[in-house]
């Protein structure tokens, strides 16, 4: 067996286990739920490092007919695109189990619940057949659901419950609908990208159809990732869910829509990639200000933290824009990134609602006194969160700007700056108002995180830390998948005079 | 005269006759084994129409009675659908007067939809549906001392009248301009045949007729009320043996009989598809009894298979065969849940489902499954039959763009019914501050008949691709879709 389908079983199994463990040993439950999810970030750390950098193909493939009538096939693998990916997935989802303690209600369920989403999200980062990468993405939906009404906080959480429910299925039907047009148009009879990629590059779909199905990947896809205007579900969203969900959603499964964009609608449809990447880089824009502008105005950290991390993923979709192999390179980078700091964000409010009872930002203060692990952490987070050099988001952020700045039109480029200085005052207020100064009365009798409870936010902060520092490790094992995804989405401009077809080409199709 | 073909048939009949005999001698308190009877009956017949017994293709009675692939899936699905109905119904045996006649009359329902599958012939196709739909009356009104029960059979009478005279008048119509109501001779003239306008409207007069049956809209103002007025057993099997009837009837016409003139009528079909579909799921989202917005859930369902219809390809056929199938098991599995639930209290409101995720985790799991497939989620058989629905109007698209309209209008209708599937789910498993803490505990019976559709709902969920090929199989008689755009996908030998 591939690691990887390794790597995807062992969530499942560990949900299998705990609701097979009867009631009287439910002490066996937790530690079940932290063996299985701990199991699952040593494999995804071993396949990170067993990954061999500099090559563009897949790895580590597993491969099964599941049916072939039907041209459905399991198949996982990994390229610089996902290898990433899952490695956080894992570090997450160990986190996300691991701050669970708090859980007195329905351990059961909510370990059950918890170990289908880590295993939906394993399996969707690592197919390579976009059935089973939607198949997987979905079965985190129900999960979701119930955790946020069973063991979500606040007035609002039925109302937050549908709407990201809703959101959430709108945009995964708009996006099933693009793969579906996709399988039955290109006549491959087949949703594999990699037998996908080479039949269409032989018999090509006419222009009209990529343009189309483009468009209803990148608006489906678009909306499970937050993209403006589909956004307003992730803040209220975020706010509500309980810890462990937050940190997932989030972290890891937000990622999922823009790894579907990388993974088939750019390399797979280059018309429609030509049609719409104008679009993107205006949408984008929507995200890095509009977000981080509602995100400035926020008075309960939790909500901060959902309307920042939108404006991050306007990053991303401004690396996508770009087309090119160092916007989008950055892009996964960012993906990553965002992916650590996101779940250390909701782990870390999640604390602090524990010992305080609220997150509302004028009620906190003097964080860094009364509770200094945590409170550094929390600040080394904001920090990051504003793109400071020396955590991961930077190289990442930093990079999707030089790849921008050659591509796009420059007022775009200068609005996304634009946006960095936003982040950085609502971050640096954020840290003010939380981490310094007095201690506030509701954190009076609070404790600090000490011994092993450190762990999940260290198992989240240091990879940010070292990626930040040493950024080669990743960007060496994206960039040829990066250069694949450009080469292909760039090979359906037939009519550019350009001598390099790559950037120049999009620079065109964006000004429109 | 090849009567053996109907050997299926004449055992269930008499099986039905059998018990309304033993009722007669079987003590009141007894009443529950005549169901253990049939259903161990019906598994003996559902044996034989599985195994090496099998009657073997063929026409009888003069080129009325088929037997054929799409008539053998079917039938699988309404002994399958029976077996069930009965099972879960013993749950319910204390509140029916007279048990043994309501066990009999599901199995005369059953031989009715039985030869639904196998009519060949407009004169056979009424006289099963009758067979159907007049025992339903009786069933629908099986409580008598319930007044809504009896409300709710009048309706089905008034509207079930309606749609029969509707089908009469339209089946003389097509023997008028056909001078036949064979099958297969009006699809060796339907050329000729639809350039007659009688033969037209009559034809149009029958799909009403079958439009009755499906509830699709604008037929499907009975749905509602009689779905939450009959006993819960009933509205089972309404909601699946009964559709899949009319299903299978609307297969055979539009891909066997008249394939020119379905894929002629395709955008109408359409039109009629996503209304249904959005009407059933616009109207569910106000409801607060749990069976009528399984009438609107019922509803909205039969639009989606009406777009397989209005496909007219391969696939479509396929698909519609297929998402009976994974419908017929996780509806079924809906209403098992919501027979053990209501059988005890007066009331479906959603409020008799507080807090049943802990009064009883397996009933409030095997529920959320149904309602779960029903929604279209992976890994359960509602997604696989949704996806492959689409597909079969996405091989449409590139020539005919309303097919993408229709695709995203149904997916609009999917969202709209994600909010009431979730909305019983919310009502389960959530806190609340009203208490009904009495655990519920469904019987030996009602256990196996949920494990039985949980495992078949993610079976065919996860591994669809066996079910695909034999729904395959099964169409595959109909004949190759004449539609100029039902090109199927060139095949690829899997690399």
């Amino acid at each position: 067996m591939s690691p990887v389908s390794f790597l995807i079983l062992l969530p499942f199994l560990g949900a299998l286990a705990i609701l097979l463990t009867p009631a009287k040993h439910s002490f066996a439950w937790r530690g079940t739920a932290l063996l299985f999810s701990g199991l699952a970030a040593l494999t995804g750390l071993s396949i990170f490092f067993d990954f061999v950098p500099g090559s563009a193909g897949f790895q580590m493939v597993g491969r099964v007919d599941w049916n072939s009538a039907i041209g459905l096939t399991y198949h996982v693998g990994v390229d610089g695109l996902n290898v990433g990916l899952l490695l956080v997935t894992g570090l997450v989802g160990f986190a996300a189990v691991g701050v669970s303690s708090e859980i007195e209600k329905q351990p059961k369920m909510f370990y059950v619940l918890l170990l289908l989403i880590i295993g939906g999200a394993l399996g969707s980062f690592a197919s390579l057949d976009l059935f089973f990468l939607y198949f997987f993405n979905e079965i985190a939906l129900v999960p979701t659901f119930l955790m946020i009404g069973i063991w979500g906080r606040g007035e609002q959480k039925n109302y937050a419950a549908f709407q990201i429910t809703l959101y959430l299925s709108l945009g995964a039907l708009v996006a099933l609908a693009g793969l579906i047009c996709l399988y039955a148009m290109s006549g491959a009879n087949t949703l594999d990208v990699v037998v996908l990629s080479a039949w269409l590059k032989e018999h090509p779909l006419p222009a009209a159809s990529q343009t189309l199905i483009f468009g209803l990947l990148l608006f489906g896809f678009g909306t499970m990732v937050g993209l403006f205007p589909f956004h307003s579900w992730a803040p209220l969203g975020y706010g509500v869910a309980p810890t462990a969900t937050a940190m997932l959603h989030a972290g890891i499964l937000k990622k999922v829509g823009l790894y579907a964009l990388l993974r088939a609608a750019y390399p797979l449809l280059p018309v429609g990639v030509a049609q719409w990447t104008g679009v993107l880089a205006v949408l984008c824009l929507g995200n890095l200000l509009y977000c981080g502008w509602v995100a400035m105005r926020q008075k309960d950290l939790n909500l901060l933290f959902g309307n920042s991390s939108l404006a991050h993923m306007g990053f991303v979709f401004l690396g996508l824009a770009s087309v090119s192999v160092i916007g989008i390179t950055g892009a996964v980078v960012i993906m990553v990134a965002h992916a650590l700091l996101a779940a250390l964000e909701f782990a870390l409010s999640g604390y602090l609602y524990r010992q305080a009872g609220t997150l509302e930002l004028s009620k906190l203060g003097g964080a860094m006194r009364q509770l200094p692990f945590v409170g550094a952490a929390l600040v080394a987070a904001l920090l990051a969160g504003c793109g400071v050099p020396g955590f991961a988001n930077f190289a990442g952020e930093v990079t999707v700007l030089f790849g921008a700045w050659k591509a796009l039109p420059w007022h775009v480029v200068a609005a996304a700056w634009g946006g960095l200085i936003i982040g950085g005052v609502y971050m640096l207020r954020a840290i003010r108002q939380v981490a310094h100064g007095e201690v506030s009365p509701v954190l009076a009798q609070s404790t600090d995180a000490g011994g092993v409870n450190r762990a999940p936010y260290l198992v989240l902060l240091v990879p940010l830390i070292y990626f930040g520092v040493a950024p080669t490790g990743l960007v060496d094992r994206i960039k040829p998948s990066a250069e694949r995804i450009v080469a292909r989405a760039t090979s359906g401009l037939p009519a550019t005079p350009a001598p390099t077809a790559a950037e120049p080409a999009v620079a065109t199709a964006s000004a429109h | 005269m090849n009567s053996s073909l109907l050997v299926i048939e004449f055992l269930v009949a008499l099986l039905g006759l059998g018990v309304l005999l033993a009722d007669l001698w079987i003590a009141p308190s007894a009443r529950r084994t005549l169901a253990y009877v049939a259903t161990t009956g019906l598994l003996l017949v559902f044996t034989i129409h599985a195994g090496a017994l099998a009657p073997a293709d063929g026409t009888a009675f003069g080129g009325m009675f088929l037997v054929d692939g799409l008539a053998n899936f079917f039938k699988s699905i309404f002994l399958v659908a029976a077996m069930v109905v009965l099972m879960v119904s013993t749950r319910f045996a204390d509140r029916l007067n007279g048990y043994g006649e309501f066990v009999a009359l599901i199995l005369f329902a059953t031989v009715g939809m039985l030869l639904t599958a196998s009519a060949n012939d407009f004169i056979l196709m009424f006289v099963s549906l009758e067979l159907i739909t007049v025992t339903f009356y009786i069933l629908v009104s099986f409580q008598r001392n319930r007044l809504s029960s009896v409300e709710a059979g009048v309706k089905y009478l008034i509207f079930g009248a309606l749609a029969a005279a509707f089908m009469v008048f339209g089946i003389t119509l097509i023997f008028g301009s056909a001078n036949s109501t064979n099958f297969f001779e009006i699809a060796a003239k339907q050329g000729e045949l639809a350039k007659s306008p009688v033969f037209l409207i009559g034809l149009l007069l029958t799909f009403v007729g079958l439009g009755f049956k499906i509830s699709a809209f604008p037929f499907q103002m009975w749905t509602p009320d009689v779905y939450q007025g009959a006993p819960a057993p009933v509205t089972a099997f309404l909601a699946t043996g009964s559709k899949a009837a009319g299903f299978v009837l609307i297969l055979r016409l539009a891909y066997g009989v008249v394939p020119e003139l379905s894929a002629k009528w395709s955008h109408l079909l359409l039109g009629f598809a996503v209304i249904t579909a959005l009407y059933g799921s616009f109207c569910g989202l106000a409801q607060r009894s749990v069976k009528r917005l399984m009438g609107y859930s019922s509803i909205s369902n039969a639009g989606f298979l009406l777009l397989g219809i209005a496909a007219a390809n391969d696939t479509g056929s396929s698909a519609v065969a297929f998402f009976l199938a994974a419908y017929v098991f996780t509806t079924l599995l809906v209403f098992a849940g919501v027979t053990v639930v209501t059988a005890d209290g007066e009331t479906d409101d959603f409020s008799a489902f507080g807090g049943l995720g802990q009064r009883s985790p397996f009933l409030a799991a095997g529920l959320t499954i149904g309602l779960v497939s029903l929604a279209g989620v992976p890994p359960l058989a509602g997604f696989f039959a949704k996806f492959w629905l689409f597909k079969a109007a996405a091989l449409r698209v590139a020539d005919d763009r309303w097919f993408l309209v229709a695709i995203l209008a149904a997916c609009v209708a999917v969202v709209i019914s994600f909010y009431y599937y979730f909305g019983i789910i919310r009502a389960m498993y959530w806190p609340r501050h009203t208490a009904e803490s009495t655990p519920v505990e469904p019987s030996i019976p009602v256990r196996l008949a949920m494990v039985t559709c949980i495992a078949a709902v993610i079976l065919m969920g996860v591994f669809p691709g066996g079910l695909v090929s034999v729904a395959r199989q099964a169409v595959a008689g109909l004949g190759p879709a004449t539609a100029p755009a039902a090109h199927a996908a060139p095949p690829v030998a899997a690399h």
